[in-house]
């Protein structure tokens, strides 16, 4: 009893801890003076407040304390969460003092380089200036991805299922997918870019095939490596070929085909800022372009942000996804 | 007691790899009646795991005639369950639904109907409350178990088994044969069984055929008499066992009886 209750009170000294780094650089931005006078900030209204870039940097370290210390409570029912929640108590301590160096560094003195590394508190300033049309590229962005993922996906483990199950198809199929699949799919942007009627329907091209590449032939190989006593194993319960297909090949490609998923995700998440950057009239590459145009790293730098987010936040989708189907491998594999 | 369920005329099997040809079949003819239990030992080799593939269906017999229930055996039918030497359950399905592939892969699977046939066949083999596990969390004689009630659900009419217990010890081996004999006498059921134990051919068969290897030939049928519950230990048992083991020359390698209950 007493054990469980000094093991309580230790794990609320986590949450503190987790959340003093951020504090601290809270504390750091409020007293630290603006020495340099080359970082100015403009107050923007905001429904009904006035903010600025120093404003929303410390909104963003205060929810992000909020944040940590409520994940920190629902995590506590959980062993594992909880175990990995303490395991990386130090590390968020140290992005936050690392926070409040930044903004000391890049933003209060600007020792660094300018104007390549602007402060956080100046990297959030786009938020703030264009809100709106951050958005609108980063839902583009967005959309493009939704689009050329999905049928690249599609694609990849369609074709992936038909080379590895009928021996014709994987005779002329296979090697025409092994000498594209070597070819950065950007190398296909201006044949793209005049076959398509849509920049928009370019891109998507583009990323269908970067994804399709590993999909299909790591779905092949899968489907190819399945043991013949398993094909075995269903024809003695009276499986027909549908069957010996869908519950005996594909169940057994499958941690093959989360593998090729992954890889082609983040060929997606290249092709796609490339894609973007190189000719279409959105999205966050396109805003990244833009912006360099004009000198504004900040800006850049704020893209980058939300593609970090964006991309970090899909691929644990994926994640999660791929412990689902694959739950029968716990156990099995590491 | 007397229909014939399979008859097995001439058979022989080939293997050609090129670079040798191996005679692993050679003129092999067997009959077996509904309801008997009937096992196969010889050494290794001599081709007992290709008759009962070319009897599964899962192989095609060089030349000869395999008939079961009248008609010529081309292909696996669930008819026709197969135990293999390894469980061959498929990981990706829990128990419950390794069981439920039997009906699953011949497309008569109804869930509500079926919910509690499975059960029934789960405790049947003996491994309730292991239904949501998934195969690599069961030991070797829980798989073993999990695979024959797979086959049991589609109720066939003829089980072989190619050594099911081989990797098994002593008290699962046993517990699973009493298991079989049990399932055997309830649905009647034909099995034939593939085994190294000559102790397990004697406690569960009515007949033990015994094979040799290059080319691989029936050599003898003996008939087993002893009544059941049979007793491991008992004189009928252990003179039978002495003769047989006299034949493979294995009669001084094995001074006991494994099982001595
Ligand atoms: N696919 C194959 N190709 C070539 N030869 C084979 C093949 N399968 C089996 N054989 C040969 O046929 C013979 C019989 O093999 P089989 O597997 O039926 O023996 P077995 O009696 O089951 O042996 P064990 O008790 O070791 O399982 C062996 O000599 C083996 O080498
Ligand atoms: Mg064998």
């Amino acid at each position: 009893m007493k054990q469980g209750k000094r093991e309580i009170q230790k794990y609320i000294l986590t949450i503190l801890f987790t959340g003093l780094g951020f504090a601290i650089a809270i504390i750091e931005n409020l007293l630290f003076p603006q020495i340099s006078d080359k970082a100015n900030f403009v107050k923007y209204s905001i429904g009904a407040f006035k903010l600025d870039g120093n404003d929303l940097l410390r909104i963003v370290l205060v929810a992000l304390i909020i944040g940590y210390a409520l994940f920190g409570i629902i995590d506590y029912k959980d062993e594992e969460k909880r175990a990995g929640y303490i395991n990386k108590a130090g590390f968020r301590f140290a992005i936050g003092v690392l926070i409040g160096v930044l903004d000391l560094t890049g933003t209060k003195l600007k020792v660094l380089p300018q104007p390549f590394f602007p402060g956080p508190a100046e990297i959030l300033n786009p938020f703030l200036e264009e809100g709106d049309f951050i958005l609108t590229n980063t839902l583009y962005s967005l959309r493009l991805y939704f689009f050329g993922f999905l049928f690249g996906v599609l694609l990849g483990v369609g074709t992936g299922i038909l080379i590895g199950w009928f021996d014709r198809v994987y005779y002329w199929v296979y090697p025409v997918l092994k000498i594209t699949g070597v070819i950065p799919a950007v190398a296909w942007m201006p044949f793209a870019l005049t076959l398509f009627p849509t920049p928009f329907i370019s891109a998507v091209f583009l990323i269908v095939i970067c994804a399709w590449f590993p999909i299909a032939s790591l779905t092949a190989a899968g489907i190819k490596s399945t043991p013949k006593a398993q094909y075995e194993a269903a024809k003695i319960l009276g499986g027909n070929a549908f069957y010996q297909l869908f519950h005996v090949a594909i169940p057994h490609a499958m941690p093959q085909i989360f593998t090729g998923i992954s890889t082609a995700n983040a060929f997606a998440f290249t092709t796609l800022v490339m894609a973007e950057m190189l000719g279409q009239p959105g999205g966050l590459g396109y805003y990244i372009n833009l912006s360099k145009v004009w000198s504004a790293y900040y800006k850049v730098f704020a893209a980058i942000l939300i593609m970090a987010i964006l991309f970090s936040a899909i691929l644990k989708l994926i994640n999660r996804l791929q412990d689902y189907v694959l739950r029968w491998q716990r156990g099995i594999v590491k | 007691m007397s229909e014939k369920i399979l008859t097995i005329e001439n058979v022989n099997r080939f293997y050609d790899d090129g670079e040798h040809q191996v005679e692993a079949l050679k003129d092999i003819n067997l009959e077996l009646k509904r309801g008997e239990f009937v096992s196969i030992i010889g050494a290794s080799g001599c081709g007992k795991t290709t008759l009962l593939r070319l009897i599964a269906g899962l192989d095609e017999a060089g030349n000869g005639s395999i008939v079961f229930k009248g008609a010529q055996v081309k292909e696996p039918n669930y008819k026709r369950g197969y135990i293999f030497q390894q469980h061959n359950l498929f990981p990706w399905l829990t128990v419950e639904n390794n069981v439920a592939s039997g009906l699953k892969a011949r497309h008569v699977y109804r869930k509500n109907k079926d919910k509690e046939r499975i059960q029934k066949y789960i405790d049947l083999v003996g491994v309730t409350g292991f239904e949501k596990s998934y195969p690599h969390q069961l030991s070797g004689g829980m798989s073993q178990r999990v695979a024959i009630a797979r086959a049991l659900i589609n109720e066939p009419e003829l089980l072989v088994l190619d050594e099911p217990m081989g990797a098994l010890d002593s008290f699962t081996r046993a517990d699973i044969q009493d298991k079989l004999l049990e399932i055997r006498k309830e649905k009647n059921l034909t099995m034939l069984l593939v085994t190294h134990d000559v102790d397990e051919a004697i406690y569960m068969s009515d007949r033990i055929v015994i094979m040799t290897p290059r080319p691989g030939k029936i050599s003898e049928i003996i008939d087993v008499d002893i009544p059941h519950p049979r007793n491991r230990g008992g004189a009928e048992f252990l003179t039978l066992r002495r003769s047989l083991l006299d034949r493979f020359d294995l009669a001084n390698a094995h001074p006991e009886p494994e099982y001595m209950i």
